[in-house]
């Protein structure tokens, strides 16, 4: 027993000592089980509401600023496309893009408003698509993506799990049957700018998620085709349009990396896309867009987040000056007894 | 054999001595005793058909009673899991889950399997393991009990000792003094010649005088374990029945039948008192004694706070079911509309779960789907978090050293872990009085003989009072509780030294008796002027008793067994003055006087003629004795107004001083009782003698009633000696304790079993009463009205005295007036009836202090109930015996005194202490601390749980209202087992507004309970808000962020992985920084829950990002979100915009309204008591809610009065204080 509990006992009762099986029982004293563990704590002082705020300003305004900035730098085309590449005359344009046998080729002109540094990304944007649904995203098995031996895994991907006579399909599911089957060609000044198509995916999913001795088997070769028809001698590690459509979006708007161009945009550079306009967003009327995007250390471009930093850096200041005004008005001293509830009762009387 | 040698000396015929209770048991059986057919007639017939072969093993068997072994627990090795399962499920929550689990396994489920089962295995795992160990504690209770042993009679007339558990009904047992019966007893012997043994039923009824039974006249002659040998009879009887005082049943011994009465049956857990043993068979054993009859089961009891949070969640679950409604409405129309232009998910080939063709049976279904997602909403680990808290809480409560008892070694116990928050709400203490506020042991303390006021020791009150007059003079606000200060130990130590030296360890003193005066000891009385008057008080109260004498062999001491305590305080007083009492005969009493001759000390011998004792209704007790010269003396002690009514013209001498003396006596809180004597010619008393004797053997109803009336003609010409005071000593520190509940704002209510004045003298000892107090006293007249009619005038009377104390108490104008309520028993059982008893409450709440006396076991209930019922607040009960177990049981918390006395009404509280000084501490605080605990815990739950539920259902909205959450099902799996559980247990377990000597410094404080301060609707949907704010800014703040932007320098965008991993995130950060807001004490286990949860999330990511099973948050945090300052950036910002709006709040209120424990927060952060500490003292003296009952106020009463007369008598008196 430490010394603190032996002397509360002797100072309580003399006959302590002569029971020692009763005192056994007595709870031993440590700062834990008495609740008195040393305890930092903490009183919101005007000092400190006043400080708090102002560091939350100091902080959240030059945050704001830089954020924005870096958002400004940011230069952005684009072109929406689902409309104009339907030839002028279609009234029923599901009826068109469902129809195979007419070409879907369509030439887009775009005019490059700033100058862009490379790299330039290119981006589809795809809107009022639910890749956020449920039936869509389950619609997928992970084991089959990596292991050649689990091909015939396709739990999960109904409907478009096995082929009519049964095989497995690799990848299975609606996810990868849906595939954005859109294409373009940049050019420039009749010069065709290559699109880099590498590394467009997260490094993890080609090394880890999709496997690199995987390949597509009995895709699209059901009786309904679905977007993008995959080269089944390309693993799918290499197939990385697939690894970044796999990748479902949060929301029904999204855009997703098509590729990188590795040269620098002038201002007022004319770029002629050659695009095939394959993928039908008409039955839902979603709309189909294509972006060419710069990209700074915040990501593209994302004034929300700049103008997000600044309100709240200020609504902070503001309610530093606030309580600063508050506290001078009605000030009242810290610890002030007269505040206490039978003080305040006897005052109102 | 040295033993029964011993045993005979001590035998003697009470019952000749005995005028009045046991000479009617003697009449109703000596007179018609033998073979009898009263009440045989029902023997045997439906109800009473038990049959008991006393010693007679081979016979008893084959009708397999119950053994005596006992068990209260709920449940046993067998039944414990489907038993406890199903008390699990019947929470209403915990179906609700449990359902959810099992559609889990269903393709309904949006998440997988394990995710929802584990939580609830989890959950009801713990829950279950908590009620195993509450379940295993009370078994080895009863073990403790099933294992005392007790000495049985095993054959040849050989008895041994065996565990009570193993009794069987027709044992024979012998029972030693100061032992329980071990079951229920057929009375066969005691060890005095008449066969009569005394007993203690505080147990039972709570009675604390002590009960005379007697055996049968036939069984006398089994007096030694060798007549056993051969003694063999039956019983036959009554079955058992929870009826304490009535017993029907036959007795055949030697082909005799005799008729059996309650007063030879022993009940379990009453005690042998005064009677060296008793020989027994067992008649009902086990759960068929009485008293087992009469245990109930006890109710489960929840707080006032989770009652409201059941009401909370049954609110959010309405709030779940609509939001499900409005998301299965959407996914139907959705489907209807929309589903077949999304040719990506293959419509045509949709199963029933997501139908175009038929979209009212998808969105059913889809409304079980959307009750299981957004089932966040409701916390299911709210309620085991709330259990382990509790068990938490309930362990400091164990283990606090504070409210540790050096004396029987017991720590307090909250045996039911669930009411901790509700001793922080209490409103009305309901208190028993024996064995709870006093320790049923008398001090005598006081004495007036020949109207001169003998003994200096101060009652606590004058003490208290001269002390503050001497130090403070005029400053009333100088607190008187620094006499008290614990931390004080000189100050304590003087005040206790001086007044109660008795019990105090510090210097050995004589139990019952604290007299101090030098006057009269060591034999200076001698010296005193009536020095006569002196000699005939000594000798009254050495021989005007009913005890007996008992010689410790070892030490020679002599130990006295009275049958009330007040007669052994004056026996001890009378030993001191050196009269020591020290043999009884059966005709005389031997006294051994020292100062009386010179010779030094001498025996006497006082022969014993007559004894007339006491009883309520006499409210006296006379001895006529004859003293060695033959004079006959006649000493009579009683209460005052019944011996003053008595006073022969020449006896009056003193009766005005005494009367003064006894006014001051009764003041501070003693018992008195005046002595009177009356010496008497011999003619004249065997005149009486003749008529005393004709009227004692008359046989007939009115015997009674002559031998009063024959009574009355000798008690009558007395002479007043002077008058006792004796102290019912309080236990330790109940005035103080008393005190300070009374300033934390709390009514107290006394109930006791005892009788009237006993009541209103410990009224008057802790302070509930006062002089001055205008004492409203509700009783029935006892008239000899014919019962039918006596009944109406009773309830007519009873009326008209509430309605006059009511308007009494309407027409007081001065606002220091304190008012007393003190009602009878009898009176009660009509004020408690329907037509009257809001009358009653009503009247009772105006008065400061309510004392109920003669009280019943189910009176207590009915009075905890009316008042639970009526006020509409928390009630707390606290009690030691078996006769407070209702009342325990019936309030809203039950506590058990764990004292001497058994452990019935332990075992049906739901916390015990052993000392009511505990209770202070344990309710203002525990009490306040768990109040607080608890409310903030509950409601940052239903925030923590809102603001993240709700995002799953925005999440929806965009989602098609398909069912998919943003969230990986781990995370939410996680959410609320893992990352942020820790530290709202720590708030619950370790939060603490201000430290516990403040909550004692300032009883306010715990104000803030029982007016709910921190869980009104205003905090609740407060908390509530902020959830949903919080919700909103997590979500749409994320969704905006991460719209379709690339998210860094690669250029890549965000996928629903990465924005509900950063979602997440932000949703850890913002709960954990709010409860971070929320605490105002952190020690380095806050630090590590709050910061730890935080970290655990960022490792848990990490690893979970290791493994392939975490599909596209695979490595979400190293390659996607890490690297993305836009990710780090999103997490400050909403954690800084969730938090804002509370901090706003916070800073406000304590700039503006701040509440009390911010202020004295404040004081002592800045260290102002240290500085100013006249301040600090003065508001610890205002902390206090103004009280017209307690010490502090009777002592402020005694300054005024001290002060009136100082006014009036000028300077020439002096303050006599402690010398």
């Amino acid at each position: 027993m430490d010394s603190h509990a032996a002397g509360s006992s002797s100072g309580g009762s003399g006959d302590g000592a002569a029971q020692p099986r009763r005192n056994s029982r007595k709870p031993k004293y440590s700062k834990f089980t008495q609740q008195e563990l040393p305890a930092c704590k903490p009183i919101l002082t005007p000092k400190w509401v006043i400080s708090v705020f102002v560091l939350v300003g100091v902080i959240f305004v030059p945050i704001g600023i830089v954020s924005l900035r870096a958002s400004q730098q940011v230069v952005e085309i684009v072109d929406r496309y689902d409309d104009a590449c339907v030839p002028a005359g279609v009234t029923d344009k599901l009826a068109y893009i469902r129809n195979d046998s007419i070409p879907k080729a369509c030439t887009r002109n775009l005019t490059i408003t700033k100058d862009m540094k490379q790299p330039i990304f290119v981006y589809y944007q795809l809107d009022n698509f639910y890749q956020n649904h449920r039936r869509y995203v389950k619609s997928r098995n992970d084991v089959q993506l990596r292991d050649k031996s689990k091909a015939s895994e396709t739990d999960n991907c109904d409907p478009e799990a096995k082929t009519v006579d049964g095989k497995p399909i690799v990848p299975c599911g609606l996810i990868a049957w849906s595939l954005f089957n859109d294409t373009y060609n940049l050019i420039r000044n009749n010069e065709t700018l290559s699109v880099d198509k590498k590394d467009i995916s997260w490094k993890s999913d080609r090394d880890h998620k999709f496997g690199s001795h995987v390949f597509p088997m009995n895709f699209q070769k059901g009786p309904l085709q679905g977007g993008k028809i995959l080269d089944s001698k390309i693993p799918l590690s290499e197939q990385e349009d697939l690894i970044v459509w796999m990748r479902t979006a949060a929301l029904p708007t999204f855009r997703k990396l098509y590729g990188r161009i590795y040269v620098d945009l002038k201002e007022n550079d004319t770029i002629t896309v050659q695009l095939e306009n394959n993928y039908n967003t008409y039955s839902f009327s979603g709309k189909k867009k294509l972006v060419l995007s710069t990209a700074t250390w915040i990501g593209g471009k994302n004034d929300f987040l700049g103008l997000a930093y600044l309100t709240v850096g200020g609504i902070c200041f503001f309610l530093a000056f606030a309580f600063t005004l508050l506290y001078l008005i009605k000030p009242r001293k810290m610890g002030d007894n007269s505040y206490l509830s039978w003080n305040r009762a006897t005052l109102g009387r | 054999m040295a033993r029964s040698g011993r045993r005979r000396r001590d035998r003697m015929r009470w019952s000749n001595l005995y005028t009045f209770s046991c000479f009617r048991a003697q009449h109703g059986h000596a007179g018609d005793a033998g073979p009898s057919s009263d009440g045989a007639g029902a023997v045997g017939g439906p109800g009473f058909s038990r049959v008991v072969y006393c010693n007679n093993a081979a016979l008893q068997k084959p009708l397999k009673y119950v053994t005596n072994y006992i068990t209260t627990t709920k449940y046993n090795i067998i039944t414990f899991f489907p038993k406890a399962i199903f008390e699990q499920f019947r929470r209403v929550a915990n179906l609700y889950f449990l359902l959810t689990a099992i559609l889990s396994l269903t393709p309904v489920c949006p998440f997988s399997a394990v995710s929802m089962i584990a939580p609830l295995a989890f959950v009801v795992g713990l829950s279950m393991m908590k009620e195993g160990l509450e379940d295993w504690r009370r078994f080895i209770q009863d073990m403790k009990v099933n294992n005392r042993k007790v000495s049985v009679h095993k054959g040849d007339g050989e008895f041994d000792y065996r565990h009570w558990k193993d009794l069987c009904v027709g044992d024979v047992v012998r029972v030693e003094k100061d032992q329980f019966f071990p079951a229920d007893l057929l009375l066969l012997s005691s060890s005095y010649e008449d066969g009569i043994c005394y007993v203690e039923t505080m147990n039972l009824d709570g009675e604390t005088n002590l009960k005379v039974k007697r055996s049968l006249e036939v069984t006398l002659p089994l007096e030694e374990d060798e007549s056993f040998k051969d003694f063999q009879a039956v019983i036959r009887c009554e079955d058992p029945n929870p009826s304490l005082y009535t017993f029907t049943g036959n007795f055949e011994y030697e082909r005799q039948v005799y008729a059996l009465d309650p007063s030879q049956i022993l009940l379990r857990d009453s005690k042998l008192r005064n009677t060296a043993f008793i020989y027994g068979v067992v008649i009902f054993t086990g759960h068929d004694s009485k008293v087992m009859q009469n245990s109930t089961e006890s109710p489960s009891k929840r707080s006032r706070i989770e009652k409201k949070m059941d009401l909370i969640i049954y609110i959010l679950f309405t709030v779940l079911v609509l939001i499900s409604i409005i998301s299965s409405v959407g996914f139907a129309v959705r489907i209807k509309f929309d589903l077949p232009n999304w040719w990506y998910l293959q419509p045509q080939k949709s199963n029933k779960l997501d139908d175009p063709s038929r979209p009212a049976l998808s969105g059913i279904f889809h409304l079980i789907t959307a009750l299981i997602l957004y089932g966040y909403l409701i916390p299911i680990s709210l309620y085991v978090s709330i259990e382990l808290v509790k068990v938490l809480q309930a362990h400091f409560i164990n283990q606090d050293i504070h409210m540790f008892d050096e004396e029987t070694g017991n720590t307090a116990q909250a045996r039911t872990s669930n009411l901790n928050e509700e001793l922080g709400q209490v409103h009305t203490i309901l208190s028993d009085k024996t064995g709870t506020l006093t320790c049923n042991q008398m001090d005598f303390l006081k004495c007036s003989i020949a109207g001169v006021s003998y003994g200096v020791g101060s009652s606590e009150v004058e003490l208290a009072a001269a002390k503050q007059m001497a130090s403070g003079a005029d400053d009333h606000d100088i607190p008187l509780q620094d006499i008290w200060e614990e931390n004080n130990e000189d100050e304590i130590e003087l005040v206790e030294g001086v007044t109660f030296s008795v019990g105090n360890n510090r210097k050995p003193s004589i139990k019952g008796f604290s007299f101090q005066d030098d006057r009269l000891r060591q034999g200076n009385w001698t010296k005193e002027p009536n020095s006569s008057t002196i000699l005939l008080f000594f000798r009254i109260l050495a021989l005007c008793h009913t005890a007996i004498p008992e010689i410790n062999e070892a030490t020679g001491s002599i130990a006295y067994e009275a049958e009330s305590p007040d007669e052994g305080a004056f026996l001890v007083a009378a030993r001191e003055f050196g009269f020591e009492f020290f043999k009884r005969t059966q005709s005389s009493v031997f006294v051994r006087e020292k100062h009386t001759s010179s010779e030094g000390t001498i025996e006497r011998e006082f022969k014993i003629l007559n004894l007339l004792e006491f009883n309520s209704k006499r409210k006296r007790m006379t001895v006529i004795l004859q003293d060695e010269d033959g004079q006959i003396l006649l000493f009579c002690k009683g209460a005052d107004s019944i011996i003053f009514d008595r006073l022969a013209k020449n006896g009056r001498m003193y009766e005005v001083d005494t009367t003064r003396h006894l006014n001051e006596y009764g003041e501070a809180g003693l018992r008195t009782l005046a002595l009177s004597y009356r010496v008497l010619d011999e003619s004249e008393y065997s005149s009486w003698n003749a008529e005393f004797l004709k009227a004692k053997t008359s046989i007939g109803p009115d015997r009674e009633l002559q031998l009063e009336r024959v009574s009355e003609l000798i008690e009558r010409e007395l002479i007043l000696v002077g008058a006792t005071a004796v102290e019912d000593k309080l236990q330790k520190g109940v005035p103080q304790c008393i005190d300070r509940l009374a300033q934390a704002g709390l009514k107290i209510w006394v109930l006791t079993g005892d009788k009237m004045e006993t009541a209103i003298n410990i009224g008057y000892a802790c302070s509930l009463l006062r002089q001055g107090m205008k004492q409203i006293c509700l009783s029935i007249p006892t008239g000899e009205q014919v019962a039918q009619d006596a009944k109406k005038v009773a309830k007519e009377s009873l009326l008209s005295q509430i309605a006059n104390g009511s308007q009494m108490v309407k027409l007081e104008k001065d606002p220091d007036a304190a008012f007393a309520l003190v009602i009878d028993g009898k009176a009660l059982a009509f004020a408690l009836e329907d037509d009257m008893k809001h009358m009653f409450l009503n009247l009772a709440i105006e008065c400061a202090s309510v004392i109920c006396c003669r009280v019943s076991p189910k009176q207590k209930a009915l009075v905890t109930r009316l008042v639970k019922e009526g006020i509409g607040q928390t009630t707390l009960a606290v009690g030691d015996g078996a006769n407070d177990v209702g009342m325990i049981q019936e309030a809203d918390i039950g506590v058990g005194i764990s004292g001497v006395e058994g452990m019935q009404a332990v075992m049906a509280s739901d916390f015990s202490i052993s000392q009511f000084r505990f209770l202070e501490r344990l309710l203002v605080v525990h009490g306040h601390w768990c109040y607080k605990r608890i409310a903030q815990m509950i409601c940052y739950f239903f925030y923590k749980n809102i603001a993240f539920g709700l995002t799953i259902f925005y999440f929806e909205a965009f989602a098609g209202f398909s069912g998919q959450s943003v969230y990986d099902d781990w995370f939410m799996l996680l959410f609320n087992v893992v990352l942020t559980s820790l530290p709202v247990i720590s708030l619950g377990v370790f939060e603490q507004d201000v430290s516990s000597e403040i909550c004692l410094q300032f009883p306010a404080l715990y104000q803030q309970g029982p007016k709910n301060l921190f869980f009104d609707w205003y905090r609740i949907l407060g908390w509530m808000g902020n959830g949903l704010y919080s919700s909103l800014a997590i979500f749409f703040l994320n969704l905006c962020i991460f719209y379709d932007q690339a998210i860094h320098a690669g250029g890549q965008t965000a996928d629903m992985a990465a924005v509900g991993t950063a979602m997440f995130t932000c949703i850890i950060w913002a709960v954990n920084m709010q409860i971070a807001l929320t605490m105002s004490h952190f020690t380095w286990i806050q630090h590590l829950f709050v910061w730890g949860s935080i970290t655990t999330w960022y490792i848990f990511i990490l690893a979970y990002g290791m493994t392939l099973r975490s599909r596209d948050n695979y490595q979400i945090l190293l390659e996607v979100l890490g690297p993305a300052p836009i990710y780090w950036a999103a997490t400050l910002l909403v954690t800084a915009a969730c938090n804002i709006p509370y901090l706003i709040h916070i800073s406000y209120q304590r700039s503006c309204k701040p509440l009390d424990h911010h202020v004295i927060q404040e004081i002592k952060y800045l260290k102002k008591d240290v500085e100013d500490q006249t301040m600090w003292k003065r508001e610890r003296s205002k902390a206090r809610q103004k009280t017209k009952i307690g010490f502090t106020a009777r002592v402020d009463a005694k300054i005024k009065q001290i002060k009136g007369k100082l006014h009036k008598k000028g300077p020439s008196l002096t303050i006599h204080t402690v010398s």
